[in-house]
């Protein structure tokens, strides 16, 4: 693992269970294989705060950052019934 | 030991932990003078306390008949009298200046119509000793009262010179020959380097240990890292058999649904769609504490009354409150219930569950936050140099069961009485005494093992095993066999981890290494959680025993203390539960049953 990886890694542990599943999941899923714009779009959202990612997540506005909200709509399209 | 380079930092105080009430105390000894810092793993904002969503209690009064000795009766009814009379007097009596204090310093609260802080209903809140109506004593900003605290108080600390070390992880407390706490080693992850945080003063404000267990409401960041510290120094922890379960986690992904729901009118039903809180708590029905909830859910599924295919949860139902409420008052409820249910809960009701919530259990302390043993005879003797404050710590207001908004009061109450006692106990720039050169051998010890651990078990397996068997053993329904099987498990697990394997032997950003050290902290919440649920032969609050199903005071009114050693061998003892009062202010409220 490359020290960027790690460091998000770490970045992805947030203040509620509902945002480390929904981060985690696009970091351990998606960020291996994501060109590397998508890469630094992700590490720019983790430095939102939460309740602003959690917004996004469920819809309430987006982040003007198209990339930023690349990462958001990938992370609202899986199901996670 | 000398391989390892260590930096030496002095400050008046170390605070460990950037949640509510590491916050508070850090800003709240800033702003007396004391030079101090916070050491804190994760950014302040991103700490646990932003997921408390209900909001903080205090007697207002602003939507009707209260008084703070109704929620002094309330605290003590709620904690099925295990809780400390005289810290509970001081948190319900301190509730309402603190309250007042946080709107000043800028928390945004709810407003009513007439400009009044609004205050919502919660479990087990009531007027008149549980005679009147319940009580609308809830504040809230809106639903994100966790994150405006921490925002607010974060600012605060800032704004009066507090040092912040973030991502900085605490691997041991450092005590000099008379057992005194004189700092705290930590590790900076992002350098990779170590860090000794010399202070007259360490405030461990670290939070829960919810991830010892399989369904939990708690982000991963819990770890109960204070109590592994204190039980790692040899002090004992106290009543960790008091285990919270939340009674609307979301089936299958342990996401919470916050009491503020049934505070608003939303209700509980069960494979008939019957409102089966009526027949468990006839009078507050579903705002019954949680405790009682969360049995009486577990009562409908074990006799077969549960909802799904496998009728093993529950149904909350909030369609009846429409959708302008459900819009206006629960905004996060109905997101939570469609990502993580596929509920729209203006049409359909949420499946629910059960789900590990909040330890009660903790570092024993007084209502100074100063950290306490049973040394002889004195069950009160003060560890010199050692606070702890919040979910942390057991001062003990929530006794056997917290009730909900109680605990964001207890982060600040006690956290602004740490720091009033350090500042007068405390002189801001004394110096410090020079430490034995062995004084970091052990911590430095436990680093090497842990960071060059080569055995077979991978860290993820042996906390799935514990939180599998936390999670069987050690939940809502409790027996002699299932406690007695569960201590062995756990014993067997505890010892699995000397064969522990750490993949990643740098020191940089090495969260393989961080969740070892996790592990461990969790490993001891662990086995104490379980050892104390085997030995205490009574039911009380959340720790439910079905061959012992009544309180019994006699015998069992008073607190466990347990230490566990290096091998995972716990030992007990007890200190009484303070059953008196500050002041002349409130009388002692004897033990009667408890009924909702």
């Amino acid at each position: 693992m490359d020290a960027d990886y790690k460091r998000l890694r770490w970045r992805c542990r947030r203040g509620t269970r509902e945002l480390d599943q929904l981060l985690g999941w696009w970091l351990e899923n998606r960020y291996t294989d994501a060109p590397g714009e998508l890469r630094t779009g992700f590490a720019a959202l983790l430095e939102q705060q939460d309740p602003q990612l959690w917004d996004w997540l469920v819809g309430l506005g987006a982040p003007a950052d198209a990339v930023q909200a690349g990462v958001i709509d990938e992370i609202r399209a899986q199901h996670r019934v | 030991m000398s391989a390892y380079t260590i930096q030496e930092h002095e400050y008046d105080m170390v605070v460990v932990g950037a949640g509510g009430a590491g916050l508070r105390a850090t800003f709240g000894l800033a702003a007396k003078g004391l030079k101090t810092v916070c050491i804190t793993k994760v950014f302040p904002t991103r700490s646990h306390t932003v997921a408390a969503q209900g909001g903080i209690s205090a007697a207002l009064g602003n939507m009707g008949e209260d008084d703070w000795r109704y929620h002094f009766f309330d605290t003590i009814k709620g904690s099925d009298w295990l809780g400390d009379q005289d810290a509970i007097e001081y948190m319900c009596k301190e509730a309402p200046a603190a309250i007042i204090e946080l709107e000043h310093y800028g928390v945004p609260f709810s407003r009513t119509e007439d400009g009044k802080i609004y205050q919502r209903p919660f479990g087990g809140m009531t007027t008149r000793y549980g005679e009147g109506p319940a009580a609308q004593r809830t504040c809230a900003a809106a639903d994100r009262t966790g994150h405006a605290m921490l925002h607010t108080l974060y600012q605060q600390s800032l704004a009066h010179d507090a040092r912040f070390m973030i991502e900085y992880f605490a691997l041991d407390l450092i005590w000099d020959d008379e057992g005194v706490c004189r700092g705290v080693l930590a590790l900076d992850m992002a350098e990779g380097t170590l860090h000794l945080f010399r202070g007259h003063g360490v405030v461990l404000a670290t939070g829960g240990y919810g991830r010892a267990y399989f369904s939990a409401t708690s982000a991963h960041t819990c770890t109960g890292d204070g109590g592994g510290l204190v039980l790692r120094s040899g002090l004992a922890l106290q009543d960790m058999e008091f285990v919270q379960f939340h009674p609307t986690g979301i089936y299958g992904a342990g996401c919470l649904i916050t009491e503020g729901v049934r505070g608003e009118g939303g209700i509980l039903r069960n494979s008939s769609g019957e409102r089966f809180m009526e027949r468990y708590a006839p009078h507050y029905k579903d705002l019954a504490s949680r405790d009682v909830v969360s049995r009486s859910m577990t009562i409908e599924i074990r006799e077969g009354r549960g909802v799904g295919a496998e009728k093993d949860h529950i149904l909350l139902d909030l369609t009846h409150l429409g959708p302008e409420v459900i819009h206006e008052k629960l905004p996060g409820i109905a997101e939570s219930a469609r990502i993580f249910a596929n509920v729209d809960v203006t049409r359909q009701p949420i499946p629910v569950l059960p789900t590990v919530h909040y330890n009660m259990g903790g570092i024993p302390t007084n209502y100074h936050g100063e950290v306490v043993q049973k040394v002889g005879e004195n069950p009160d003797q003060v560890v010199q140099g050692l606070y702890a404050i919040g979910e942390a710590a057991c001062v003990s207001v929530h006794g056997a069961n917290r009730l909900g908004s109680n605990s964001l009061l207890d982060l600040v109450v006690f956290g602004r009485a740490a720091a009033n006692r350090c500042a007068q106990t405390i002189k801001p720039g004394a110096s410090h005494k020079v430490l034995p050169a062995s004084a970091c051998d052990k911590a430095l010890a436990n680093l090497d093992k842990l960071r060059n651990a080569n055995g077979a078990s991978p860290t993820a397996e042996i906390r799935l095993n514990m939180q599998r068997t936390m999670q069987s053993d050690a939940a809502v329904f409790r027996t002699s066999k299932t406690l007695s099987e569960g201590c062995e498990k756990m014993a067997k697990i505890f010892t699995s981890f000397e064969d522990v394997k750490v993949s990643d032997r740098s020191l940089v950003w090495n969260s393989d290494l961080i969740e070892t050290y996790e592990l461990q902290n969790l490993l001891y919440n662990a086995v104490a959680t379980i050892t104390s649920a085997e030995q205490r032969k009574e039911s009380r609050g959340a720790h439910a025993h079905e061959d012992f199903p009544d309180r019994d005071d006699a015998n069992w009114q008073k607190h466990t203390l347990v230490k566990v050693d290096g091998k995972g061998a716990s030992s007990f003892d007890f200190r009484p539960v303070h059953m008196y009062t500050l002041s002349d202010d409130v009388g002692v409220v004897p033990p009667k049953k408890r009924v909702y």
